[in-house]
């Protein structure tokens, strides 16, 4: 006896062309406010992200990981949850932090080499940036349990790269989520590389999000620099890890248009044409189509929302560079507890600066 | 109650699960088979799959789910099922658990147990028998604790089940079933980061953890036979250290011997002579004398014993020390 014991497949989506054009049946419902939002954020993102590589250039922050051409998946996404959701980004996502009220200034301290740009509140359901690759995948199935554990009606979204699925991580992410059915969106951002190495190199597979079907769980593929697609399905994979239905894996297609980080050189592996390509596919420019199609947007407004975000990126540096760490925090969170400045460290403090 | 060291480690599981729910168990064959020791038995009955969860079999992934399990609320136990099989979770705990609450300036932490039955004796396949918790002294943030007894081992758990950062807790595996002692039925606590003086003694201060605590009792009771005044220090928690009751015996003695498992080489009896020659260098009689393991890869069980220090070799040592100076 031969009998097929299992079928599968994959859609890609997209709603918002490169040209601005709507797939109206696809078209989700969107508040007008909401909408402006996202287009405020995406354009506030990307003034601070290039600053943040002049600011590397002239040594006031000592690396940094751009996220130009990717804002349509983070904004989205991020704008896809709720405040009980708890969120698992990596270095490339450092931005989203600003959209659960953490100032860009404080956030740019990490950026800065100050532990204290972390130092956030945990009721903000945000872990720190990862950044060995693939390591917050777990982290993020199992605050997925905790959720469970709880009877909260909340989900988790978790972030990672292209490079990130080959991690064993992403298994062991995907299997354990698909196994204790945690209530989890893995939303990889296939950005076509992992620093100089091409996408196709991390897998045979013909795509990111067919690997869901092999843990029991469905997958999506996504035009990332959609903004209005990454939005609706992640908000309606959100809905449905609330409601207890399990994991769900996103594959967002996307472009780094900037080096990998502020100590890359992307010359070195990729054409001239291909990132042209992808400029004329650039998430921000199509969303500014669409608003202004649906007159939530002016020349005038546009103009406003540039000065504006512009003068907070300025005040957010001043910020920065007003901030002291203090050194002796170095010492004293290695241990919580009894533990929390032990006699050894106590002498070792007292040694490293001098008393 | 007499207890062996299973009994006692699977009362103070049930224990602490009831105490706190915010407790789940889990890792490889806990649940419906009680863990391959038996050291989970029973608890998948009472407190239900939800808490005593049986996982895929990773090690990494039984790590990180515990970490994200960790840092949002819950307080896992993870069960390891032989030590020399957590490397592949190394990472989880050397890049993020130990890292978390500093990472995170104390906003965040990681209270989580992983429970590794560790070392030979048992009689075990290749890569069963190791001992490595130095790769784990070796990180700070980390707690790791290893227990030498029954009593020991109840009291350290649920000690360790309220500690506030990751502990890595060594069950010393072939202690596991080899003695029963009176273990209180209630519950207790054994302060963590408090070394115990198992026997006090005037000639020479003998350290050492988990199995090789047992063998040095032994030991210690031939020795008085000879006429050797031994003051015996059970560590209890490798990492922090209690250094301060450590350095106070060497002070008093003068001499020194410590005893473990692992490899010399950059065994954790490599730093503690250090601290000693730190701290006491001029109260000391003779060089300290670390009775170890060999520097070679653990035999196979039919030459497994060549490896580990016995009593001989401990008594032997101590002599040694004895006759310098
Ligand atoms: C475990 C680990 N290996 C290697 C690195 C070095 N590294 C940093 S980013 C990166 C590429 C990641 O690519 P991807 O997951 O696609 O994310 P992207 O940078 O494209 O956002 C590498 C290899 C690391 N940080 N962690
Ligand atoms: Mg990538």
């Amino acid at each position: 006896m031969k009998k097929r014991v299992f079928e599968g497949g994959v859609d890609y989506v997209q709603i918002l062309d490169k040209d601005g054009k709507v797939d109206e049946e696809l078209e989700p419902k969107i508040a007008g406010d909401t909408l402006k939002k996202m287009y405020y954020h995406m354009v506030l993102q990307r003034k601070w992200d290039r600053k943040n590589m002049a600011l590397q250039r002239t040594g006031r922050i000592f690396t940094y990981a751009p996220c130009e051409g990717q804002e349509g998946v983070q904004i989205g996404a991020m704008m896809a949850t709720e405040a009980q959701d708890w969120i698992f980004p990596t270095y490339r996502e450092s931005y989203l932090y600003h959209l659960r009220g953490v100032p860009l200034w404080k956030i740019n301290l990490t950026w800065r080499g100050m532990e204290d740009g972390l130092k956030l509140d945990p009721k903000l359901r945000m872990w720190p940036a990862a950044i060995p690759i693939g390591t917050q995948l777990p982290y993020g199935a199992g605050a997925g349990y905790t959720i469970k554990m709880r009877g909260e009606k909340a989900a988790v979204l978790v972030f990672g790269g292209d490079g990130a699925t080959s991690e064993g991580e992403f298994h062991d992410a995907l299997n354990f989520s698909g196994v204790f059915e945690t209530p989890c969106v893995f939303l990889i951002s296939n950005n076509g590389w992992a620093i100089s190495t091409p996408r196709k190199i991390q897998t045979k597979a013909e795509t990111i999000a067919q690997k869901a079907l092999a843990y029991g769980f469905q997958g999506l593929q996504v035009d990332g620099n959609d903004i209005l697609a990454v939005y609706k399905y992640v908000k309606e994979a959100l809905e449905r890890a609330r409601s207890g239905k399990g994991p769900f894996l996103i594959e967002a297609i996307t472009y780094r248009m900037g080096p990998h980080t502020t100590a890359d050189d992307p010359k070195r592996y990729r054409s001239e044409e291909e990132v042209a390509y992808w400029r004329e596919r650039d998430p921000i420019e199509r969303f500014k189509k669409y608003l202004y199609r649906k007159n939530l947007l002016n020349e005038e407004e546009e103009k406003k929302i540039e000065e504006e975000t512009q003068k907070i990126v300025e005040e957010e540096v001043k910020k920065m560079e007003e901030f002291k760490p203090d050194p002796k925090d170095i010492f004293k969170y290695q241990y919580g507890g009894k533990f929390a400045l032990t006699k050894n460290l106590e002498e070792q403090m007292k040694e490293c600066f001098g008393e | 109650m007499k207890a062996h060291m299973v009994k006692a480690l699977n009362m103070a599981l049930y224990q602490e699960m009831e105490r706190d729910e915010s407790i789940v168990v889990l890792g490889e064959d806990v649940g419906v088979n009680g863990g391959v020791f038996r050291v989970t038995e029973g608890l998948y009955e009472k407190f239900g799959r939800r808490r005593v969860m049986d996982t895929p079999l990773s090690e990494a992934g039984i790590i990180g789910f515990s970490i994200g399990m960790a840092t949002t609320g819950l307080r896992p136990i993870a069960e390891i099922q032989f030590q020399g099989f957590d490397y592949n979770a190394y990472h989880h705990i050397q890049q993020h658990a130990s890292k978390i609450r500093n990472r995170t300036r104390g906003m965040m932490h990681c209270p989580m147990i992983v429970r590794l039955p560790y070392s030979g004796g048992i009689r075990a396949l290749e890569h069963h028998s190791d001992s490595l918790e130095t790769i784990y002294i070796h990180l700070p943030g980390i707690i790791v604790v290893c227990p030498s007894s029954p009593y020991e081992a109840k009291g350290l758990l649920a000690a360790c089940a309220r500690a506030e950062d990751p502990v890595m807790f060594f069950e010393p595996k072939r202690l596991y079933r080899a003695f029963k002692e009176e273990v209180p039925e209630e519950r207790y606590e054994i302060e963590l980061g408090k070394a115990n003086v198992v026997k006090k003694g005037g000639d020479v201060t003998l350290i050492s953890w988990g199995a090789m605590t047992y063998l040095c009792k032994m030991a210690v009771e031939e020795l008085e036979k000879k006429g050797i005044d031994v003051e015996h220090i059970d560590l209890r928690t490798l990492h922090p250290c209690d250094w301060e009751t450590v350095v106070q015996s060497v002070k008093k003695t003068g001499r020194c011997v410590v005893v473990h498992e692992a490899v010399k080489t950059l065994g954790f009896g490599a730093e503690i002579a250090t601290r000693i020659m730190e701290k006491a260098f001029y109260y000391l009689e003779a060089p300290i004398k670390r009775v170890t393991a060999w520097d070679i890869n653990i035999p196979l069980p039919a030459l497994e014993d060549y490896y580990f220090p016995d009593k001989e070799r401990i008594i032997k040592g101590v002599e040694e020390v004895m006759k310098e100076g």
